[in-house]
């Protein structure tokens, strides 16, 4: 399949998934930069983490207005799939993308540590290959990453399964003292009513190596492996050339 | 300043939304309260931006900015809007 990533100026987290996506799940990695208007023809577009326009006026408010936000949008419209990780989710989040936002840590600093992602649901592209309820180590890394949306839009999630991932303690219960940085109802990662488009705060791409601290990251993008392949069998359209700058 | 005021001016408040986690007023209340200031029942930290406007008249900045402010400035989702229009330059 082909990965599409997008580097925003400030996105420090695009060289690793495109590692990730050529070395590791042996696919086509395509770079896309932040004026491009198209996507070249890629199924998954990543926007990564980092600190895309210096987090200036809001994390994520900037991105959203650069050229290729509206192809991602007409991406997701149609279908598409996209993965916001980190400050991609908060730059999905000021689109309009996904509901709700991520405000300051309550703790007030900012946290890097590895905790435990429990799985809400097994019916997206991007967790199609993880059992709900299995736990998955990932890094965190973020100072804004506290998830808030207002009692409409939460009772919406958890009506429809789009809470995806929660913050959980190692036995897999999501108790407040897992949470690490105030997310409403434990909240790491959500998806849209559609399902094809995901955020959440948790990095995978930094957790798909052994010998870098565990590959359950891996999890998620071999999802959206299988989940493709089921869809369209076989019938693989050749790559439509063009690699990014 | 010095030089000409011309033009208008728009003073935008932006302030977290009741009942939005503020924890960066939480921790000024609690430095006041240390100073000694416990009056300080609640603080709210937000952010001011003032724009210099040209080519647009009184009503018609208003809306403008209200605009702005709904696109940009602001995220409906956390933050709550002020918009103040005054007569003359920054």
């Amino acid at each position: 399949m082909r990965w599409g990533v997008v580097t925003f100026p400030g996105s420090n987290d695009d060289r690793d998934m495109l590692r990730v996506a050529d070395r590791i799940l042996g696919d086509d990695a395509v770079s896309l930069w932040h004026k491009d208007e198209h996507l070249h023809g890629v199924d998954c577009v990543v926007l990564p983490g980092g600190f895309s326009y210096g987090d200036y006026l809001r994390c994520g408010a900037i991105a959203r207005f650069a050229p290729i936000m509206s192809a991602v949008a007409r991406h997701a419209a149609a279908g598409g799939l996209v993965l916001g990780i980190c400050n991609g989710f908060q730059i999905l989040c000021e689109a309009g993308l996904l509901p709700g936002a991520l405000v300051r840590n309550r703790g007030r600093r900012f946290v890097c540590d590895v905790i435990t992602a429990r799985v809400e649901t097994s019916d997206t592209p991007f967790t199609y290959g993880c059992r709900r309820g299995e736990l998955l180590e990932l890094p965190i890394k973020h100072g804004e990453g506290c998830y808030v949306a207002d009692e409409t839009t939460v009772a919406a999630l958890e009506a429809n399964e789009q809470v995806v991932f929660r913050y959980a303690d190692r036995a897999g219960r999501s108790v407040p003292e897992a949470n690490p940085n105030g997310s409403l109802a434990n909240i790491a990662g959500v998806c849209n009513p559609a399902r094809n488009v995901l955020g959440l705060m948790p990095h995978p791409e930094h957790a798909t190596d052994r010998l870098a601290g565990g590959e359950d990251g891996l999890k998620l993008f071999r999802s959206v492996q299988a989940w493709l392949g089921k869809r369209e069998p076989a019938s693989r359209r050749e790559p439509t050339v063009v690699p990014g700058p | 300043m010095g030089g000409q005021a011309t033009g208008l001016t728009a003073r935008v408040t932006v302030t977290p939304k009741r009942g939005i986690l503020d924890p960066q007023g939480k921790a000024v209340q609690q430095s006041l309260h240390v100073l000694g200031f416990p009056e300080v029942a609640e603080v709210r930290v937000g952010k001011y931006v003032e724009l210099r406007l040209r080519d647009v008249d009184r009503a018609a900045a208003s809306a403008r900015v209200q605009a702005m402010c709904e696109q940009l400035l602001a995220n409906g989702v956390i933050e709550d809007f002020h918009v103040e229009i005054v007569e003359g330059g920054l």
